[in-house]
């Protein structure tokens, strides 16, 4: 499935590896020089990326529970969506969504908006 | 007038469409040549499967024939390809060497089979699932006997499949995914599809990645990942399909995924259009032939100059596999904004799945009963306002015409004949008559009387509500703390079922108890995984998505996402070497922070997620274990030095302490389990606000439990006092056992008590000896596969994704 969120045309597309390198219902991190980014897959095998902090405490979202199209924290349990990087319920605030796409089975991520946070 | 000349490459689905048109509207338009690679006439590719299982012939399936052609004057060139296109001369190149000139030229390629580069992937014997060569191909295989292997769970696997087994082979489905049709189904239904294949005899195997296809000289079976071989003298792959774009590419026709056409079917060449599964339409390339009928006319309406527009299809699909009804319609991912509504009936093998855009639906997914499947996707078509009918609208149109219902008004208008109990065929009506004539008033009467929720209870929410709709104010239903947002069900009847309807997997368990949500949450994963572990020692396979990090990685994640690393200290002792050991990874590993525990053992604080495996390496050669410091498992014994060395010591604390310890870690339990074992009444080592602790006095052992010293400090209760270290061991595993068996997730043994009582609690475990000696064995069981170090097995590289980046990217541009 081709999924684009955001940065079609900013054409900085990386491949990060293959879909099947993620663990379903589970995610990886990807190092990058502007800090971690967290790739998620789905149950129904649909890919996400985040920055990998939580807008709390900073917490590392990739070691959160996967479940439908949302994360929960590891550390605190705020629930974010994967699709918009936005805290579930009654919490506030955003994680910053990565632009990501798969093509053949690989995994590609749009690194042109990512500068220092 | 000279006609213009047509040149259509491929006679699929689509082009047989488009050349109905444009003969229906202007016969005379063009002279048409027809080039198809595949050496047959037009014929619907959708009822290959009937072909294939043998409940139709190739004949049957024939949409045009040569005489369709002779009558209108196409020139139909079979078995030949257009190998290039030629924009400048508008001439195209077929394989036979031939050049054909065109005024316009239509690409209907369709698409081509994936095939996954494997090993052995040429072999004869191994084929795709696409024409009706195919078909022979496969019809012939059959003919020969054997077992036939199918790469890929989707609609044309299962099909294939559902054929080949009519066909007399012994077919194995081989799956990537944990479950059957994941893009469209939930991991529930997905367990419900994948019953109902193995009962036609088919084996499924799920997340199964394919190593290698095995032969010489033809195919002799397959090798998964994981080492397993299967024979097979014929392998399937229908892994899915690829817009067949080369030709376009080659031309210099604007591609991306598939030929990029516009509104009115024109590619970037305005004398040149595509139709069918070889375009990639407003971002959307399609694998059905609804959306190709709809782009075939616009595209015919183009060619004769009167250009119509497309905008796009909403589709939906049908597993052809007879008995099987599994329907689906538009766009089921979940997403921001988007609510579902899940009907689970159980008893009827039934599901059916409802996504919601705002007041729109966007989605359904029906399984078992198909039947609404056309009026669900009128209103995702139509994008009908459905605020009116939204809590009766999974019901179908029968229910849902009325106004807006609460549920207990729905199951009110429910007909007298409508079934509420499926185990033991109760209808309301029955229920209802029940309730008046005898005048029950509650659950328990309900049962005993018409037997209804009395088996596997998951009626019962429809019954109370029964209850209440016949009794309005009078009926009280017993609150029921459900287990989360997913469910109506409580820990315990989720339990109570797991148990009766022998359910083994956190997918089954969703569907046979009509989980509301399509994968559960955050809160209900945990503790299924954790029930079916409790329950199915040995069988169950723990499912790592469904644990708290701290469990899945063991090790305790920390504020700035580093970890602590915690091992066992059996009893508290440790020894020089180990200390050594220690020591030896701080240094290495450049551990800040090294502290001994309110546990009696030390914690390794701050260690890099990736260093974990390596620290535990070398913990490991020094003989030390984890220390579950994470687990809702056993934690820590904490002794005292005990008669060995005190000088008020009555018994070997220290040692019991170590026996209790080597006996009981690596056991799963509703929340976390501290021991604590003291020598004497002044109880050094706390026994008395443990889970499980014992004081040891001149006659014996003082076994105590349900204590605690963390947010409420609680005094331990009494539970008896034996003579023998023996009895003891035996009595604290038993306790335990019970304590697995009813505690709810994330209740620890104090809570748990309060619930069922202590009293309860020590007549099963102390004075009711048969019982006892039973927990017991289940403990064992249990133990004899919970007994494994997490730390040692994924030093040897299980669930190696978690401890390494799955890339790291932007460091090369200074070499660059
Ligand atoms: C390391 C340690 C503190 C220390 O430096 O001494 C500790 C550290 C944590 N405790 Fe504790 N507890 C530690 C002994 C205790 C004790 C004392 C004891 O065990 O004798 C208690 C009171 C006894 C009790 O449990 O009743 C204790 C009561 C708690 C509680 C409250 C539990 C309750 O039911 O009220 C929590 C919270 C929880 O479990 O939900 C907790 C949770 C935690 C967690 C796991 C918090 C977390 O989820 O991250 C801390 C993990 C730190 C880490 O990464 O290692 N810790 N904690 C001790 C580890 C013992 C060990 O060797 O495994
Ligand atoms: C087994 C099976 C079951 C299916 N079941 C369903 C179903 O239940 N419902 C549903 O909606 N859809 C179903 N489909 C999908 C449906 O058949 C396709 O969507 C549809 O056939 C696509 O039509 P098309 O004309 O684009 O391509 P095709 O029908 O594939 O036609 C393309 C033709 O072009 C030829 N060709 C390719 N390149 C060249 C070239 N260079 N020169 C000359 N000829 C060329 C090919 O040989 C082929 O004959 C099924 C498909 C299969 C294989
Ligand atoms: S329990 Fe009693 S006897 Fe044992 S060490 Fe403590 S004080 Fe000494
Ligand atoms: S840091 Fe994520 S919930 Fe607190």
């Amino acid at each position: 499935m081709n999924r684009v969120l955001q940065g079609q045309f900013a054409a900085d597309w990386v491949a990060v590896g293959a879909v099947s390198d993620i663990p379903i219902q589970g995610a990886r991190v990807v190092k990058s020089r502007h800090g971690d980014i967290a790739v998620f897959r789905a149950a129904d095998d649909t890919i996400f990326a985040l920055r990998n902090r939580c807008p709390h405490k900073g917490g590392p979202l990739s070691e959160g529970i996967v479940h439908g199209h949302s994360v929960t924290c590891p550390l605190h349990n705020w629930v974010i969506s994967l699709e918009t990087g936005a805290v579930e319920g009654p919490d506030e605030g955003c994680a910053r969504v990565i632009g990501v796409k798969v093509e053949d089975g690989t995994v590609l991520l749009d690194l042109s908006r990512l500068t220092v946070s | 007038m000279t006609r213009q000349k047509l040149i259509v490459v491929g006679n699929g689905m689509a082009a047989g469409r488009v050349l109905e048109h444009l003969f229906e509207e202007a016969p005379d338009a063009f002279d048409v040549t027809v080039f198809n690679a595949e050496p047959r006439v037009n014929y619907n590719r959708i009822m290959l499967s009937p072909v294939l299982s043998g409940e139709k012939a190739y004949e049957d399936i024939l949409i045009h024939d040569d005489a369709w052609y002779a009558e209108r004057g196409v020139t139909l060139v079979k078995g030949v390809a257009i190998g290039a296109v030629n924009r400048e001369t508008k001439t195209v190149r077929a394989t036979d060497g031939t050049v054909h000139g065109y005024d316009k030229l239509l690409i209907a390629t369709g698409s081509n089979p994936v095939i996954i580069p494997l090993p052995g992937k040429d072999l004869p014997g191994v084929v795709t699932y696409r024409d009706l060569d195919d078909v022979e191909k496969m019809i012939a295989a059959a003919n020969a006997g054997g077992r036939a292997v199918v790469i890929g769970g989707g609609l044309l696997g299962l099909e294939a499949a559902a054929g080949l087994k009519a066909q007399g082979m012994d077919v194995t489905v081989l799956h990537l995914m944990p479950t059957l049709m994941e893009r469209q189904l939930d991991p529930a239904a997905g367990y419900l599809l994948q019953r109902a294949i193995e009962a036609r005899g088919i084996e499924v195997v799920c997340k199964a990645n394919t190593h290698a296809i095995l032969g010489e000289t033809r195919v002799e079976g397959v090798r998964l990942d994981d080492g397993r071989e299967i024979a097979a003298s014929l392998v399937v792959m229908a892994v899915g399909i690829r817009p067949n774009m080369g030709l376009a590419k080659a031309a210099g026709l604007d591609v991306n995924r598939g030929v990029l056409v516009d509104d009115a079917m024109r590619t970037s060449d305005p004398d040149i259009y595509a139709v069918g599964e070889c375009v990639e339409h407003r971002g959307a390339c399609y694998g059905l032939v609804a959306p190709l009928y709809e782009m075939a006319k616009v595209a015919a309406q183009g060619l004769l100059g009167a250009p119509g527009t497309y905008t796009g299809s909403v589709t939906a699909t049908k597993l052809k596999v007879t008995g099987i009804d599994l329907f689906s319609a538009g766009d089921f991912a979940d997403a921001k904004g988007r609510e579902e509504i899940v009907l689970r009936d159980a008893a009827r093998g039934v599901y059916k799945r409802l996504v919601l855009e705002g007041n729109r639906l966007v989605g359904a997914v029906l399984y078992g009963d198909t039947a609404d499947g056309t009026w669900f996707f009128d209103m995702v078509r139509s994008g009908t306002d459905i605020s009116d009918l939204r809590e009766m609208l999974i019901f179908g149109p029968a229910f849902s015409g009325a106004t807006p219902l609460d549920p207990t008004a729905a199951v009110a208008a429910l007909p007298d004949d409508a079934p509420i109990c499926g185990c033991n065929g109760v209808c309301k009506g029955r229920i209802v008559t029940a309730i008046t004539a005898k005048g029950l008033s509650s659950l328990d009467e309900v049962r005993t009387h018409t037997k209804a929720s009395a088996s596997c209870g998951s009626c019962t929410p429809l019954v109370e509500k029964l209850l209440t709709a016949t009794l309005g104010d009078a009926y009280a239903a017993a609150a029921v703390q459900p287990m989360c947002k997913c469910t109506d069900l409580g820990h315990d009847e989720v339990r109570r079922l797991i148990v009766a309807k022998s359910l083994k997997s956190i997918p089954a368990v969703m569907q046979e108890l009509q989980w509301k949500t399509s994968c559960g949450c955050a809160k209900c994963r945990p503790a299924l995984n954790y029930y079916l572990l409790c329950e199915w020692p040995g069988d169950y396979v723990d499912d790592q998505q469904s644990r708290f990090i701290n469990e899945r990685v063991h090790a305790n994640i920390q504020k700035d996402g580093t970890y602590s690393v915690v091992p066992r200290m059996w009893g508290g002792l440790t020894t020089p070497d180990e200390l050594r050991a220690i020591a030896d990874v701080a240094d290495k590993f450049k551990i800040p922070t090294v502290k001994v525990t309110g546990g009696q053992r030390i914690d390794l604080l701050g260690v890099k997620k990736e260093d974990l495996p390596a620290v535990w390496a070398d913990l490991g050669r020094a003989g030390m274990i984890s220390g579950a410091a994470y687990a809702k498992g056993l934690r820590t014994v904490k002794t005292c030095v005990g008669s060995e060395w005190c000088r008020f010591g009555t018994q070997d604390s220290t040692g019991l302490g170590v026996k209790l310890e080597k006996a009981m870690w690596g056991s799963w339990t509703p929340a976390k389990v501290k021991l604590g074992v003291s020598g004497c009444p002044r109880n050094c080592a706390e026994a008395t606000c443990k889970d499980i602790g014992v004081v040891c006095v001149d006659t014996g052992y003082e076994i105590h439990f349900a204590g605690a010293a963390g947010m409420h400090v609680k005094g331990t209760e009494v539970l008896t006092l034996v003579a023998s270290e023996a009895e003891c061991i035996e009595i604290i595993m038993a306790l335990t056992q019970l304590y697995r068996e009813q505690g709810r997730y994330l209740e620890r043994i104090y809570k748990w008590a309060d619930r069922v009582s202590v009293a309860t609690i020590r007549s099963q475990v102390v004075d009711d000896v048969p019982k006892r000696a039973a927990l017991l064995q289940r403990f064992l069981l249990s133990q004899a596969t919970a007994q494994v170090d997490p730390w040692a097995e994924r030093v040897k590289g299980f669930e190696a994704h978690e401890f390494s980046p799955m890339a790291e990217v932007g460091k090369m541009e200074a070499a660059e």
